[in-house]
């Protein structure tokens, strides 16, 4: 980073407790709406990060998805949901969700903690500062030369998302058919 | 690149202030102190900007309509946006019984926040930006998209139906007009092979507006949509709506939103200028007072526009945007991305011949394909709008019928945009 560590840390420091502060309002609040919009303080903390890690362009698309798209999908979830007055009820599942949730966590950290980083040197030769500058050029290179099939399969898959929710939805639809 | 931070005049003056008053220790904190103090001064003047386009927009708006418009407070009424905000600042706040406090009062503010962040990424004038963003193009995306979070929450914490029934519209709206805006910005990507505004700027040997003339036109329109604009502005359409998701609102939480939605407008010329219309670069003026003059004729073109057109009908709209914006959105890329291949090096003589091949292609596409695409299917029916789609949350909202907030906000809409 350019600028002083002490800086950059307390900037870390507020992203990470805003990051896990508000996945843990997610959990806890009644209003399954307000729920939903901690859900995007989340997304948008999450960014903040990446940001942190050099890593503009999944900070931006962070955002766009994450933040813009399934932001919105999620809070029109929950508008359509019946019983969204009643808030977030307590379910049989819940201290099965919890020990799963609790086994999750533990083998995240364990891994993170185990796992021997590759860190980079602190002042970066010429070729891999390079990277850093153009990842967005870079990624869409790859996407399109290496992970071309990867790519093209995951547009054939999210074309076929889409025709499957538009047939779900138009099957109660009025017999006369207009053209929507 | 041009200049980093580190040489801006005001940065420095901060940064030596703060660092000499507290030791070196504290470098931190005078780098906070230093970019806020910018932040600061380009945010407020840029909604500075914004609010004294509010008499420009009322001045032009009379010119077209045979009146004359703000012209009582100072001369040619230019102090009329500072007595409207002493006006809304000093009106009572209300928050309707029922709504949800917490929400309804974020939501104005979260609607604010978009529009300086997208600042962030904006070249001004030669040489003055905050960011050189190497995702510029998509981060404009990206951030305007939160706004659609504020219009949920608006609608959402209103005790009000026509709330609801706006934010449910602007949210339809918005998401479908995403799709051509982000196609758009793809297109003068590929022109520039480059996503950072300055790059873009300096790409520009020719305005993109004659390179990619339907490009252009359907950035255009797809920023008159996302900006809540005539003729795509259903989703406060007073002769429906009362003012949707905006009706429970008053006093400054709404002159905050009236705020956001001005200053947008100003901002989203400044981003056109700079896609568009060559940025700051012309010749003998200033680079600022050219985008200063880029961004007002922009505006202007807003205006006119909502001047001249009528209200489109919501199931207009989203056509529009499905039918017609994106197949044309999509055949600009693809050419774009053809003759990008074709000239490699791209000075002002090739990217003339781009114009010539462009404009032969895009006017007889855009005419071919409105006469293709009809917009004129019958109105959908009301099953189709029932609230019963909307149970949850209509219902609640029906706790506290919605016309008792009519009479104030009907005298709100007369006081802003009657003039």
């Amino acid at each position: 980073m350019a600028f002083d560590n002490l800086f950059s840390e307390i900037v870390f420091w507020f992203l990470a407790a805003a990051s896990v502060g508000s996945a843990a309002l997610v959990v806890r609040l009644r209003s399954i709406f307000r729920a939903a919009l901690m859900l995007v303080v989340s997304f948008l903390a999450v960014a903040g990060l990446f940001t942190m890690a050099n890593a503009e362009f999944l900070a931006v698309v962070q955002v766009l998805v994450y933040g813009g798209g399934i932001a919105v999908l999620v809070i029109f979830a929950v508008m359509m949901t019946r019983d969204v007055d009643q808030g977030n009820q307590a379910t049989a599942v819940q201290p099965v969700a919890l020990a799963l949730g609790a086994a999750l966590l533990g083998a995240l950290v364990y891994s993170v903690a185990q796992a021997e980083w590759a860190l980079l040197p602190e002042s970066l030769p010429a070729p891999l500062a390079a990277v850093f500058v153009e990842t967005p050029a870079r990624l869409g290179r790859l996407l399109l030369s290496d992970y071309a099939l990867a790519f093209e399969a995951a547009g054939v898959l999210l074309l076929a998302a889409v025709i499957g929710a538009l047939s779900l939805v138009r099957e109660r639809e009025a017999p006369e058919g207009d053209d929507a | 690149m041009g200049e980093t931070l580190a040489d801006n005049v005001i940065y420095r003056n901060v940064y030596a202030f703060v660092e000499g008053a507290l030791g070196p220790d504290w470098a931190w904190a005078a780098y906070a102190a230093g970019g806020l103090a910018i932040i600061l001064l380009v945010a407020n003047g840029v909604m500075a900007i914004g609010t004294g386009y509010t008499w420009f927009e009322r001045r032009l708006l009379g010119r077209f309509q045979g009146r004359l418009g703000p012209n009582r407070a100072g001369p040619f009424g230019l102090f009329q946006p500072i007595a409207d905000a002493i006006k809304l600042i000093s009106k009572e706040d209300i928050i309707a019984l029922g709504a949800d406090k917490v929400v309804f009062t974020l939501a104005p503010v979260v609607m604010l926040a978009p529009t300086i962040l997208v600042l962030a990424v904006i070249p001004f004038g030669s040489g003055s930006w905050l960011a050189d963003l190497n995702v510029a193009a998509l981060y404009i995306a990206a951030v305007s998209g939160i706004a659609t979070i504020a219009v949920m929450m608006a609608g959402y914490a209103s005790p009000n139906s026509f709330s609801l029934f706006g934010s449910m519209r602007a949210v339809a709206m918005l998401v479908s007009y995403e799709v051509p805006l982000v196609m758009a910005l793809l297109g003068v990507t590929i022109l520039a092979q480059s996503m950072s505004l300055v790059d873009i700027v300096e790409a520009q040997a020719l305005p993109f507006l004659i390179v990619t003339p339907l490009g252009a036109l359907v950035f255009l329109a797809a920023v008159s949509a996302e900006l809540n604009r005539a003729p795509f502005d259903v989703t406060e359409a007073e002769s429906e709506l009362v003012a949707g998701y905006m009706t429970e609102y008053s006093g400054m939480k709404y002159g905050v939103f009236m705020l956001a939605e001005f200053t947008n407008t100003v901002v989203a010329g400044a981003i056109f200028a700079a896609l568009f219309l060559q940025g700051w670069k012309w010749a003998v003026l200033p680079s600022h007072l050219w985008f200063l003059i880029k961004v007002g004729g922009f505006v202007f073109v807003a205006v006119w526009v909502r001047a001249t057109l009528p209200r489109f009908r919501l199931d207009q709209i989203l056509s529009a945007a499905w039918k017609y914006l994106f197949p044309l959105s999509l055949l600009n890329a693809m050419l774009l991305a053809a003759e990008v291949i074709i000239w490699p090096e791209r000075g002002a003589a090739e990217l003339g011949i781009m114009a010539a091949v462009n404009w032969a292609v895009s006017v007889p596409a855009a005419l071919l394909w409105s006469r293709a695409v009809s917009l004129r299917s019958a109105p959908p029916t009301l099953a189709a709008l029932s609230p019963r789609a909307f149970s949850g949350a209509a219902g609640r909202a029906r706790q506290a019928p919605g016309g008792e907030a009519a009479p104030d906000s009907a005298a709100r809409s007369a006081g802003t945009e009657g003039g």
